[in-house]
């Protein structure tokens, strides 16, 4: 019989072979990596376009707080100039493509116009020379008024003479200060005068005559011969008023010697060599520049004070954020020790505790405050009696959260098999079912964070918490020290309440993205 | 249900009395300021030993107990208004804060629902993304910037209402004149952006969870059209959890505003809260906190039990 080879019935021994000899049999790896819970809520939340771009703002915000006093501004947080008080935003890098240039828009009556016009042609005019026309003024560096608006005539009050305004000129805050009076002692004169050799930048001017034709004697501005105001021109020997023209000259009132040379200073007082004081007229812009090295450049301008507004909102923000932070770190810690032992125990131990919180969430948060600040904070600060408050009630919310939680999991079956297996307490709380109810809350810690911001700047606004010092502001504070006075400079209310509310919103899009993307069930509902 | 409301009540009371009695013990232990001019500081001192201040605090607390039951009294006014009853400065004070309230309550509520409905209707469309951004962003704005904002466009660009609120001998005597009104109008407005936006947001989650559950569409299979079955079914559901919150609100409109008040110079309850503090008048003080956390209270006590009398499915207290 011939052997068959399709004989699969009796095959020998030695044709067998051991398939994957000599190999470990494994699991065969997962092509893709596994999609977790934390991976999953990232999934989700990428595609929230919104709760991106406020992550992307709350990061500038954050970056804007930190690096402002670095790189943003040149002054430090206790830099105060009470000349530049309550000025506009001002860049030397956005004036090129003509923002940020410091100016404000005004109406202007004749005099008002020519006094500040005055303060060009008086910049222009150092030596006493008399020969600067007003169009060269004009054009002068140091000239306020950017553009003169067309000449109207409004009546104020029926009946009364009709009076004749510039409407809508356009004014350079920062160097209408213009001239100041000020005392030096001769030091510091002579370093002065030194340092306009090197520059070649002027900032002593010649003193003004004290008699009938300079009007305000404390006003160094008025440099020139007035009458009630409006120039005067006394060649003829009788004082002539002059109109604002082009060609004119404005004709000086400076303080002159015998022969005739301008006197930049007078001596006031005081002893000897060094110490004795002298009394100058400066131009305010470059001795700004003497004192600093570097031309006023306020990004953000000025606040009511005279500090960097800048300086000021990044402090606020810093503030803001971090007591933020630590306040719903705080409440997170206590609100899951609570939830966690309210939830688990259950019983009369959860009983006695929901009592307890039901009593403390019902006390009016603003009576806390205003209650921890009149009793703590001369003892250990306004901040930390700030924190107390808003830790009294506030981690209630993150414990009925918690409690909640705990209540879905501890019937489960793993945890069961855990006691089984002989956990503690302790650690089926902890190892077990807390991670499980994790990103429900530190969702919420979250959105803690928008709410205490709101509320410790309308404390700081109203007063209730005093926040504002030399290094340290609020943005409540910011808003309650423009309350008063915003009409007329806009921009004091305006970057503080535009910066909070945009972190305000940013936070609430941020947290209700993350609460979306934690929450299991909306798995699957956008597709 | 009655059980459940004793139960409430009771609770209620007990917890007024337990922030009563901590407010009172921290309030009275903050130090005394008493007025520069001596006449005035020997008749303060004189009362302030006749009403037993300088007694254990216990002591104190029993003699303030015992007036307040007895001849409801709840202390004196020292610097505010010279020897007035705490409580008769504050009653004074409700209307201006109540009216202001109202007004924006009455603006705002109707305004929120109709805007909810609307984007719950048009859901996921533009106008529910539109109605939906602007709700984040008004949500989120706090109070007082809307105030500044009103305060700007109708005031220093439009010049059409006042900057703030009209004194009462201002308005021709009386909160309920037209001239009143005409000043109301911008802090009601501020009050209700954040209100309208509040509201709106509710609404449309509730009725969006509604017209999307089974009993919907059993109502299409009848052959109701889709408004009826809006009108009939969904919106009567969503309304549930909807009324007590506009109820609790309606209470909580006796309280005012702080910031507002302050910033509208509105005479309420919000303003001699700040005043009483700031002038460390601290019977006012008192009186006004016992005031808040008496609103605060009652406030969610007849929200809470609203929804039994709105929904009678809903068995309050019934046991599981």
């Amino acid at each position: 019989m011939m052997k068959n080879k399709n004989d699969y019935m009796n095959i020998p021994k030695e044709k067998f072979k051991m398939v994957n000899e000599g190999q470990r049999l494994t699991d065969t790896k997962f092509e893709d990596k596994p999609v977790g819970y934390l991976k999953d809520a990232w999934i989700r939340f990428r595609k929230n376009k919104g709760s991106i771009v406020a992550a992307v703002i709350i990061l500038v915000i954050v970056l804007f707080s930190l690096l402002t006093p670095l790189i943003i501004s040149k002054h430090p947080a206790t830099f105060m100039d009470v000349y530049y008080a309550k000025k506009p935003s001002r860049s030397l890098t956005l004036k090129k493509i003509g923002l940020s240039e410091g100016t404000v828009t005004r109406t202007f009556s004749g005099a008002g116009l020519i006094r500040a016009i005055g303060i060009g042609v008086g910049a222009e005019d150092h030596d006493g020379s008399g020969q600067v026309t007003v169009k060269e003024g004009l054009s002068s560096y140091y000239q306020p008024i950017k553009k003169i608006g067309p000449l109207t005539t409004i009546t104020e009050i029926k009946g009364a003479k009709p009076k004749s305004i510039y409407n809508n000129c356009v004014i350079e805050t920062y160097l209408e200060v213009g001239f100041l009076y000020k005392s030096f002692e001769q030091d510091e004169y002579r370093r002065i005068v030194e340092w306009q050799n090197e520059t070649g930048l002027q900032i002593l001017y010649p003193l003004v005559e004290n008699n009938d034709y300079n009007l305000d004697p404390l006003d160094a501005n008025y440099w020139y011969k007035t009458k009630k105001g409006t120039p005067v021109t006394t060649a003829s020997g009788k004082a002539k008023t002059v109109e604002l023209s082009d060609g004119l000259v404005l004709e000086d009132n400076y303080k002159r010697d015998a022969e005739g040379n301008p006197i930049y200073y007078e001596y006031t007082g005081g002893g000897d060599h060094d110490t004795a004081q002298y009394k100058v007229r400066i131009l305010y812009y470059n001795y700004y520049i003497y004192q600093n090295g570097f031309e006023p450049e306020y990004i953000f301008g000025t606040d009511s004070q005279g500090y960097d507004l800048a300086v000021r909102m990044a402090g606020g923000l810093r503030l803001s954020l971090l007591l933020a932070v630590v306040v719903s770190a705080i409440n997170l810690t206590i609100g899951a020790i609570y939830g966690a032992i309210e939830g688990y125990y259950g019983g009369w131990i959860d009983l006695i505790l929901e009592r307890i919180s039901d009593i403390l969430v019902d006390v009016p948060f603003i009576v806390v405050a205003t209650l921890f600040q009149l009793h703590l904070s001369s003892k250990v600060g306004v901040i930390p009696s700030l924190i107390f408050a808003f830790i009294l009630t506030g981690w209630i919310g993150m414990a009925a959260r918690t409690r909640t939680q705990f209540y879905r999991f501890k019937g489960q079956e793993y945890v069961l098999a855990a006691r089984t297996l002989g956990a503690k307490d302790w650690r089926i709380i902890w190892k077990h079912i807390f991670p499980n109810a994790l990103g429900t809350i530190i969702t919420g810690t979250i959105l803690i964070i928008p709410g205490t911001i709101n509320s410790e700047s309308m404390l700081s606004y109203l007063g209730i918490v005093k926040l504002g010092s030399a290094t340290q502001t609020s943005l409540g504070t910011l808003l309650s020290d423009a309350a008063n006075i915003w009409t007329n400079y806009p921009h004091l209310l305006g970057y503080p309440a535009i910066a909070l509310s945009l972190l305000m919103i940013c936070f609430n899009l941020f947290g209700n993205g993350l609460r979306d993307a934690f929450n299991p069930s909306l798995r699957g509902v956008e597709e | 249900m009655t059980k459940y409301i004793i139960k409430r009540l009771l609770l209620m009371i007990f917890t007024f009395f337990v922030i009563m009695t901590m407010c009172f013990m921290l309030i009275r232990l903050l130090p005394r300021e008493l007025p520069q001019d001596k006449n005035l500081q020997a008749v303060i001192t004189a009362r302030f030993e006749a009403l037993g201040y300088n007694k254990p605090l216990l002591v104190q607390y029993g003699i303030y107990l015992r007036n307040i039951i007895m001849d409801w009294d709840f202390g004196t006014s020292w610097y505010i208004q010279f020897r007035v009853p705490a409580m008769e400065v504050l009653t004074s004070r409700l209307l201006p804060s109540v009216l202001v309230n109202l007004y924006s309550f009455i603006l705002s509520v109707p305004l929120g629902i109709l805007f909810g409905i609307y984007a719950a209707i048009k859901k996921n469309k533009w106008q529910d993304q539109f109605i939906s951004t602007a709700v984040m962003i008004f949500v989120s704005v706090p109070s007082y910037v809307y105030a500044f904002l009103v305060q700007y466009i109708f005031y220093f660009k439009l010049d059409w209402l006042p900057l703030t609120m009209y004194s009462l001998a201002d308005a021709g005597g009386s909160y309920w004149t037209q001239k009143m009104f005409v000043s109301m109008i911008m802090p009601i407005l501020a009050l209700s952006f954040g209100q309208i936006a509040d509201l709106t947001r509710f609404t449309r989650a509730e009725l969006t969870e509604t017209l999307t559950s089974d009993y919907m569409l059993l109502a299409r299979t009848k052959g109701l059209t889709r408004a009826q079955a809006t009108s009939r079914h969904a919106l009567k559901n969503a309304m549930v959890p909807i009324l007590p919150r506009i109820i609790g609100g309606f209470i909580g409109i006796l309280g005012g505003s702080i910031i507002i008040e302050q910033i509208f110079a509105i005479p309420g309850v919000g303003q001699l809260y700040m005043k009483s503090i700031n002038l460390f008048d601290y019977d006012v003080f008192m009186c006004d906190t016992i005031f808040y956390t008496f609103i605060g209270l009652l406030a969610g006590i007849i929200g809470d039990l609203s929804y039994g009398f709105i929904d009678p499915r809903i068995r309050m207290g019934s046991k599981k």
